[in-house]
Parts: C-alpha cells; structure tokens; sequence
C-alpha cells in the first residue's frame, strides 16, 4: 500500500516539511519556521473561523515545529478546540498535541477533562482510548481528582473492549503514580489482578504493568499475582510457539510478556506454595535449558529475544538467592555470555554477574572468572563494556585477589577514560582499604594512585590515607619512607604534596635517623615544591613546618627564616600571611613544653565508616556498594575493620591463650574473690590455677561505669590512674602506672588480653609494649586504642608483671571498658521519648531491675551518675518530676543501639526501680546489670 | 519504564521524539544534542546501551537513522532493544515511503506501541487495527 493514499492531503504540511528537508542551513532552517509560525499565527488570530482540517492542519505544524527542538507557544486552544471533533484524525491531532505540549494552564486543563468526559461515555472505543491515553500522559492533579474513580470502573467492566483496557490500565498507572491518594483500592484491586489470565495477550502485557507498581507499594493485597504470573509464565514457555499467533516474534514465544512477568516475580520473595514454587523453578530451568539449545532462526532478533528472557531470568534467580543449583547455573551462562561475540551480550554479562557477585552462594563461581573480566578491562573496544568489567572487578574483589584486582584496576586508570577516572579512583582506594593485610601495601596503592591519577584523587581520598596512617602506628615510619621518596620525583602531584607535607610533619622523626632524609633534608624537599602549590597546600605545608620545628630544633632557624621573609609574613592571601605570623611568633616565644604540648601528634581519628565509601555512595546512589555492604555482613569485616592479625609489633590482642599461661602459674583459683563475677570464674576454671597475686582486681571497674577519670588500683607499690575518651565506637585510654616506691620496677611488662566472648570479637583493644623499666617514684604512661565492634558484656583485663626487688609481681584488673561508654546522647521530648518507649515492647528488650539503694540518693549525685553514663538525661519527659529518663545509641562498629533509660527512686523505701528499653536485648541486660550496682 | 524515544537521521536532525517524562525545552535540547553526538560516534561493534546520566540508552542503527530510546534500570536492555526492532517493521509494514510526511501516524503506532512509558501491545496487526480502521473509513 503506498503510503501517499493514506496521507490526508494535508499538502501545506508536505511542503513545509520538504521546504525544512531543503534548508541547507540551521538559520535557514529558523528562518523558515518562524515565517511559518508568523503564518499560523496569523490564521490563528485573524476573523475568518477555521474549520477542523484548517486547524488540524496548523496544529500538526505546531507539532512538527516543537519536534524540531523549538518551543510553542501558542495554538493550545485551536488543539482544544479539535477534541470535540467527530473525526479521529482532528481528535487524534488534538490529543496529541495536548499530551506533548500540556502545561498546567488550569483553565485549559477544565476545557480538556470536559472533552475527554465526553469521549469516555462516547463508547466509542477508538475515541476512549485517545482520552485515556491523554490522561495518562498529562496526569495532572485535575485529571486525576476528575477520572480517578472512573478509570478503575473502565478497567475491570465486563463489556469493556480489550484495547480500551489496555489504555485504562496504564491510565491508571500514571494517577496512581501522580495522585496515589486518590485512587482508591477496592473490589477492583482483585480484578485487576485476575487480568493476568485474560485471554488477550496485550491486556496483559498492559496490565502487568499496573499490577507491577501496585504490587511495589501493598505488596500484600496484590500477592495473589505470583501464582497467576507463573502460572501464565509457564504456559507461554512450555507452549509450542505457533500456540501463540501474532505474539510469538522471530519463534519466541510473547517476549516482553516474558519478560514482565518475571519482572513482576521479583517484587516478591520465592514463593511458599510448593507446588507454585515447583512450577516456578522449572519454567526457569527451561529458559536456562533453551540457551543451550541449537538457535530456531539464525537471526540476531531470535536471540535477542531469547536472551531478554534469559537475563531477566537469571535477575529472578539471583533476587530469590535462594537456588544455589540455579545460581551456579546462571553463573556459568553469564561465564559463556563473557566471551561472546556480541558486545551487548558481553556487557549484560558483566554488569548481570556484578549482582550475581554478592550472593554467597555463587561468589566463588564468579571469581572463576576474574581472568576473563580482566581480559574484558584489558581488550573492549568500548568504554562502557569497559567500566561493567571494572564494576565486576570490584564486586568480586574479596580477600584472596585484592593484590591481583588492585594491581589490575591501577595499570587500567594510566588509561582508562576520563568520564570514569575518578570512580575507579575511589574503588581502587576502597579495596586497597578494606583488604589490606598489610599497611604497607595500602600505603603504596594510595601513593600509587595519587601518581597515576592525580587529577582525580578526591579531598576524601587523600583525607583517609592520612587518617589510616594516623591511627595505625605499625604504617607510620613506613609511610614518611614512602612519601619521602616519592616526593623526589621532579614533578609530583599536588595531592602528593599534601600527603607528604602532613606525614612528613608528623612522623618525619620516624626517618630522620638516615641521614639521606635527614630533618633538613626533609625539610628542602618539601619546600622545593612549595612555589608550585596552590594556596590550601601552601597552608598544609606551612603547618608542617610548624611542627618540623616541634620535632627537630635543628631545623628551627631554617624554618623561622623562610617563615620570616617576605612572600611569607606579607602574603597577599590573609590565611597564609596569618599562619606565617602566628607561627613564626610560636616558634619564639613559646617554651619547647608549650611548643610540644600544641604540636603534638594528632589523636587517632574517630570516625570508621570510611568517608570514601560514603563519597561512592553519594556518587552511585544506594545500589552501587551493596556488594561491599553485603560482604561486611556475610564475610568478617575487613581487615582494617575489624581484624585480628596486626603486625607483629602489636601486642595488644595475644592469643588468649597465651595470657591464660600468665594466670597459671600458681595456686588453685579458690582464692579468687568471689566478687570477680561469673565471667572471670569461667576462665579460671578452664586455666587451671592462679596466682593469688594474680587475681582478678575489680573494684575499681564499678567505679568507672559513670566516670571516665581517676584512679583504677592502687596498693603499696603501684598506683594505676586511667583518663579515657570516648567517640563514637572508638576510645582511647591512658593508663599511668606509678611507681609509688624508691626502687626501679624491673621486666615491667603489661598486656591486655580479651577474654571469653570478646574474642569473637566484639571488641578490638591495640596497644604496644611498655619500657621494661619504671625508676623510683617515677610514671610511665601506656594508650589503649578501643574500638567497640559490637556490644559486648565481659571487660578486658589488665595483667601487669614486674619484678620488685627480685620478687615476681603479678597483677590482674578489669578495665572499665563498659558498653554504656560508647553512649551518645539523643535529645528528645516527652512525646518521642515514649512512643520509641512504646515501640519498644517486646518483652526481650526490657530489662528491668528493683534494688535497695547503697549510696545516697541526692539528686545532684544521681543526675551526675546519669550524666556520667553517657545517655542524654531528659528534663521534663516523665511525668513524675522525681524520675529520671535517659536516650541514647550505642555506637558500635555493626550497628546502632537505641537505649531508653527509666530510674524511678523511691526515697521513703530507699528503693530504686531502673528499667532498661534498647533496641537490642543483650544490651538492656547488660545496661541494666552495670547501672544497677551505680546507686 | 520507557522515558523517551527518539529518533535522528544522520544528518543528527530529529525525525521523531516522544517523552514519557516531563523534561523542558533547554534539557531536551541538551540531551538530543548528546543522544545525536553518541549515535553519531558510534561503531557498530560497540554496545549498544550506554549509560547516560541516571538512566541508560538503548540505541539501534537502520541505514541513515537511529534510534534511541531511554529506559530506567528496571527495563530490560534486550528487549527494549528487540522493541525497537519491532517498531521499524510496523512502521515498514505500514509504509513505503519517508515517514516524516505522516508525523501524525507514526505517533498513532508508537501510542499503540507505548503508552506511558510501557510496553502495551507487541503484535503487530493490533497495533495497526486502529490505523487500519482509519484508512476504510477514509475519513481524512
């Protein structure tokens, strides 16, 4: 049929379509069109009434002009007025433009629902469906308070023509998704649903859709869908392809019907009908069955449709992660799609087997295919193949090809794309992070990174070098190695030059025994770079100069003299000039005390999740780490998270074992006091005896539950005093041991060891060796750096031996490391307070306790306990005036604790009532049992 | 979701578009702009789905004229890509000639196709009933 019949004359349309194919030029292109739109304006505004064929004519102009890129303007009157022809093509011109070019002018959009009221109580299906079909484009508010109640009706009616249902269903879609207050469910919801076996295949297709979003929202309502979907999946799959006529596209039975309904099934979890299930699993083995199959047709149609089935499968598949038979099946089909010849295959392999990559049941199918993905990095031709394959690297990347996919991910950015420079960047820095067993290792991938990359090292990544390097003690001299030498490549990287100013400022000591680096030698590299920065570095650099001067005098004089000159003291940019003043007058006037106390080296820093994770987060919304997030859940955390074997230099965490061989060397356990607690009994009982010296000292550990400072132990020899802090899920304690006689501690050693459940560990204690000797009347102080895994019950202990006069001193203490102190306080008002309290019901979580008081029951005594706990002490919640509420989260390195707190002192009893409401039932115990000894 | 479909000649002029989203005249422009510099630079052994800002692309290359259609993550890739496919052979069904002289009937196929962002009908001689109907009426 040649199409020229069909057209409806509307010569002036064709020629000024041939007219704008002629223009040589996109200004003769303009000229033309606005020489039309002058002309329809013209018509549009002059006295003589246009008939419909007129109008239809210039508003299908309209419309070719606005496809050209140009905006409209006008004429939406003269498409209004077409609603309310009789003939479809005018109808249809109309509607079309209304849909392309509505905006919420309200009193057209009066106009329009008056036109489309009238073409649904038309019964004339053709023209309910341009009204419907408006509606679900424009799905304006108006819209929908006018026909939301209607379309449902449409939708579900007996006698409704299958096309028109079509349209009323993802009419409905769009007010539902536009207006989800006004369409309300009811006796049509299960109607809806039984449209999955209509016997026309487009009103399925139609209504899966709806029934997709609907299910997303009332999951509930609409789980009467899943055995209908796989009941109609199964018989489109099992079907011959000639059952299906006109659906069945290149010998593939209804495709995108396919294709949604499996979509549909991963709104919901396997079903629990076993018979459904059954039927489920095996439409899903045919599919993967039929990828094996000799090709029906040799078309590349025929195979795409079949492996759109096959993908959306195995998305089923792996969101069920329940099959491993079926994973590791879709994994090996993934595994044969990564050496295909067609691209679009090889890329919807990669970015198929990145999710695939999570589930722990075919985690280490994927990693069978690592030389293949990096092949894939090495050799596509196109980039977005590429950056899958580079996804996939980093989703299968766990402990045992970190090195290798790091290493790979490194030589890819010297040339991978600009557009995924900096992504990689924070991928490489996050692997290098999360598996790195040894510091040094990370170090140099960072260092690496910032050389390959420089350009796209964000704030956030050289931020976290700095900071791992900072906490961590066994990578410091190794760092100020490293960033010395690669600081004297003749051209380094800005970022380099930041994390050199600040490492070298703060370990630089750590090398300057060599005297290739010595201070002053450190001290001309880094300033040979300091012309080429930019005013934040040269602000990093003058403060690293500070503390040159902190730890090497030498350099004191060098350093007041760059300080001094000129383009220093008179820099035009204020904070330079300020810093250049400020610390050329500390570095004279203030003592070397003074000077070391505001120099010293910066505390560990708090925070643990890392800030380039968050930054990843931010960049590819929830979805893009949940591989990492899974594998803190299912694998143990990372190394630098929560892992157990540091350098050797570490003494903190020995085996336990080790520390139980410490205990034993003496008498039974007898002597024990009783007051040690039943944790401490258990591990005497399986170490064997004891030391009488070593027992366990606990006294001092209820002192500490609301207070941080003070003096833990203290006998005739040796007094141990604690000042700690607490942010977050870490501390850090100081331990001070006094030697309270005249005569030297000799093989003074302390550890700290974990025992019973906090091995598992729940909590992570690092500290390093003590000197061996402690003079006469004189302190030695030792850091505890704590971090708080999960919540935990038992304490570390403190084991101390020296020798005092030839006799071997043996000492045992609890250290107050006790849940609440990872407290941060949550201010709330009454009205919240109670409905957390209300929500927290279940019987588990609350621990309640009734004790008679054994101290006093001051009111500023017990508000300072409170406060000392930690929790938020809540004025003007209770509505007894003489109780105490508390709010606040424990922060542990997994998880948030939510704990509310009730103290309900009764004074004429002398009695206490303490109530303990948290999230977490091992934690109300625990909260409860330590607080109840506190007052 | 589907969120456009747009289709461009080599001369990286438009010959139809049609959004299932709301987006304004600088934005579209911008991204036809981009769509056409992407189409345009392509070879055929590249893939044929790019991700182009929060969404991705499907593109598929007849003689002188692409076709792009923009999809949510929740679309499968290969059928939008088959769908695209199917569409040309209707529009070649129904026409012999250059479909830019009946920009009105080529939107009345993609609607039947395509309607708010879904897949509404895949079988060809339903989506041309209505077209057909049209023609015996005569109306025109």
């Amino acid at each position: 049929m040649p199409a020229v019949s069909k057209g409806d004359g509307m010569r002036g349309l064709a020629v000024f379509i041939s007219d704008i194919r002629n223009c040589k030029s996109k200004e003769a292109e303009i000229k033309r069109i606005n020489k039309e739109l002058a002309n329809i304006r013209s018509k549009f505004k002059g006295d003589k009434a246009l008939d419909g064929y007129s109008k239809k004519k210039y508003v299908c102009k309209l419309l070719f002009i606005f496809l050209l890129g140009h905006d409209i303007d006008f004429g939406h009157m003269e498409a209004v007025n077409l609603l309310s022809s009789n003939k479809y093509t005018e109808k249809q011109i109309g509607y079309l433009f209304i849909s392309v070019l509505v905006n919420s002018n309200s009193e057209l959009i009066r106009l329009i629902n008056n036109a489309i009221k009238n073409d649904l109580s038309s019964r004339n299906p053709t023209f309910m469906c341009l009204a419907l079909h408006c509606i679900a484009n424009v799905g304006s508010r108006e819209m929908a308070e006018a026909f939301a109640s209607e379309i449902p009706r449409i939708l579900v009616a007996g006698d409704t023509m299958d096309s028109v249902k079509q349209s009323a269903a993802l009419c409905l879609l769009r007010l539902y998704k536009t207006s989800p207050d006004l369409v309300l469910m009811g006796e049509w919801t299960s109607r809806v649903v039984h449209l999955l076996n209509d016997q026309h295949m487009g009103v399925v297709t139609a209504a899966i859709s709806l029934i997709t979003c609907l299910s997303q929202k009332n999951p509930d309502e609409f789980k009467t869908c899943v055995s209908l979907a796989v009941s109609r999946l199964s018989r489109i799959v099992s079907s011959a392809s000639t059952d299906l006529q006109d659906y069945t596209y290149y010998f593939v039975p209804a495709p995108w019907l396919s294709c949604k309904l499996l979509r549909l099934l991963q709104c919901y979890p396997p079903p629990e009908d076993g018979a459904v299930k059954g039927r489920l699993v095996e439409c899903l083995e045919t599919i993967l069955n039929k990828a094996q199959e000799p090709p029906k047709s040799k078309k590349v149609q025929h195979s795409n449709a079949k492996n759109a089935i096959l993908f959306e499968a195995i998305s089923l598949i792996i969101h069920y992660d329940s099959e491993p038979n079926l994973l590791v099946r879709a994994c090996n089909q993934l595994g044969q799609f990564l050496q295909h010849r067609e691209t679009n295959l090889r890329y919807l392999a990669l970015e198929s087997m990145c999710t695939l990559a999570s589930s722990e049941f075919s985690h280490e199918a994927v990693k069978t295919h690592i030389e293949t993905v990096i092949n894939a990095l090495k050799t596509e031709r196109d980039v977005s193949v590429r950056q899958r394959a580079a996804d996939l690297l980093y989703a299968m990347c766990d402990r045992s090809n970190a090195k290798q996919i790091v290493a790979e991910m490194l030589s890819y950015l010297e040339t991978a794309d600009y557009s995924i420079r900096e992504e990689m960047v924070l991928k490489v820095a996050i692997l290098a992070e999360k598996y790195a067993v040894d510091y040094s290792w990370y170090v140099d991938t960072i260092l690496n990174l910032i050389r390959i990359a420089g350009d796209y090292v964000s704030e956030e990544v050289w931020y976290r070098v700095i900071q791992i390097v900072i906490n961590r003690d066994d990578v410091q001299g190794y760092a100020a190695k490293t960033v010395f030498e690669a600081l004297q490549a003749p051209a380094c990287h800005e970022n380099m030059v930041k994390v050199g100013g600040y490492i070298l400022g703060e370990f630089g000591n750590l090398i300057a025994g060599d005297p290739r680096s010595s201070p002053l030698v450190q001290f001309n590299l880094l300033h040979s770079k300091f012309h080429l920065c930019s005013v934040p570095t040269r602000a990093l650099l003058l403060s690293a100069y500070i503390k040159f001067i902190n730890l090497f005098p030498e350099t004191k004089a060098t350093i007041q003299e760059v300080l001094r000159c000129d383009s220093q003291i008179r820099n035009s940019d204020v904070e330079l000039q300020q810093r250049a003043v400020e610390y050329l007058k500390l570095s004279s006037i203030a003592s070397t005390d003074v000077l070391a106390t505001v120099l010293e080296e910066m505390p560990p820093f708090p925070e643990r999740e890392s800030s380039i994770l968050a930054k990843l987060k931010k960049k590819k919304g929830p979805g893009a780490v949940s591989v990492t997030d899974l594998e803190d859940s299912k694998r143990e955390g990372g190394e630098l998270n929560g892992g157990g074997d540091r350098g050797p230099d570490t003494s903190s965490t020995p085996s336990p074992s080790a520390d139980l061989l410490g205990i034993r060397a003496g008498p039974p356990v007898g002597t024990a006091p009783t007051s040690a607690g039943s944790l401490l009994v258990d591990v005497f009982s399986e170490a064997g005896p004891a030391a009488p010296s070593a027992a366990v000292h606990d006294d001092g550990f209820l002192r500490f539950v609301c207070k941080n400072n003070g003096v833990l132990f203290e006998n005739q020899l040796l007094q141990i005093g604690i000042k700690s802090e607490y942010r977050q899920n870490l501390g850090r304690m100081y331990l001070f041991y006094g030697n309270k006689t005249s005569v030297q501690f000799a093989s003074f050693a302390t550890t700290v060891s974990c025992p019973g459940e906090l091995q598992k560990p729940q909590l992570n204690v690092q500290t390093k060796p003590v000197e061996p000797l402690v003079e006469g009347g004189a302190q030695i102080q030792q850091v505890l750096n704590i971090e708080c895994l999960t919540d935990f019950s038992d304490a570390p202990l403190l084991n101390i031996k020296f020798r005092y006069g030839g006799a071997l001193q043996n000492l045992t203490l609890k250290l107050p490391v006790t849940i609440n102190k990872f407290f941060q306080p949550t201010e709330m008002s009454s009205n919240d307070f109670f409905q957390r309290w209300k929500q927290l019901s279940q019987p588990q979580q609350e621990a309640q306790k009734i004790f008679k008081a054994n101290h006093s029951m001051d009111t500023e005594v017990l508000k300072a306990k409170l406060l000392g706990l930690g929790a938020a002490l809540l004025d003007n919640v209770d509505p007894n005036p003489e109780n105490y509420v508390s709010a606040g989260v424990i922060q542990t390195k997994g998880q948030q604790v939510g704990c509310l707190l009730r103290l309900e002192p009764n004074a004429q009893a002398q009695m206490y009532r303490l109530t303990l409401r948290c999230s977490k039932d091992s934690v109300s115990r625990r909260l409860c049992e330590l607080l109840a000894q506190q007052f | 979701m589907i969120t456009f479909v747009l289709m461009v000649n080599r001369q990286g002029q438009t010959r139809l578009c049609r959004y299932y989203q709301s987006i304004n005249m600088s934005r579209r422009t911008a991204l036809e702009a981009n769509i056409v510099h992407t189409c345009l630079s392509r070879s055929r052994d590249q893939c044929s789905f790019v991700e182009y800002q929060e969404s991705k692309v499907v593109f598929r290359q007849y003689a002188a004229l692409y076709i792009a259609v923009g999809i949510t993550e929740d679309e499968n890739e290969l059928s939008i890509y088959e769908l695209v496919q199917n569409f040309v052979e209707v529009l070649d069904k129904y026409f012999s000639r250059v479909i830019m002289f009946n920009l009105d009937r080529v939107h009345i196929i993609l609607d039947e196709m395509i309607q708010n962002g879904r897949i509404v009908e895949t079988n060809k001689s339903n989506i041309l009933a209505p077209l057909n109907a049209l023609d015996k009426m005569a109306d025109g």
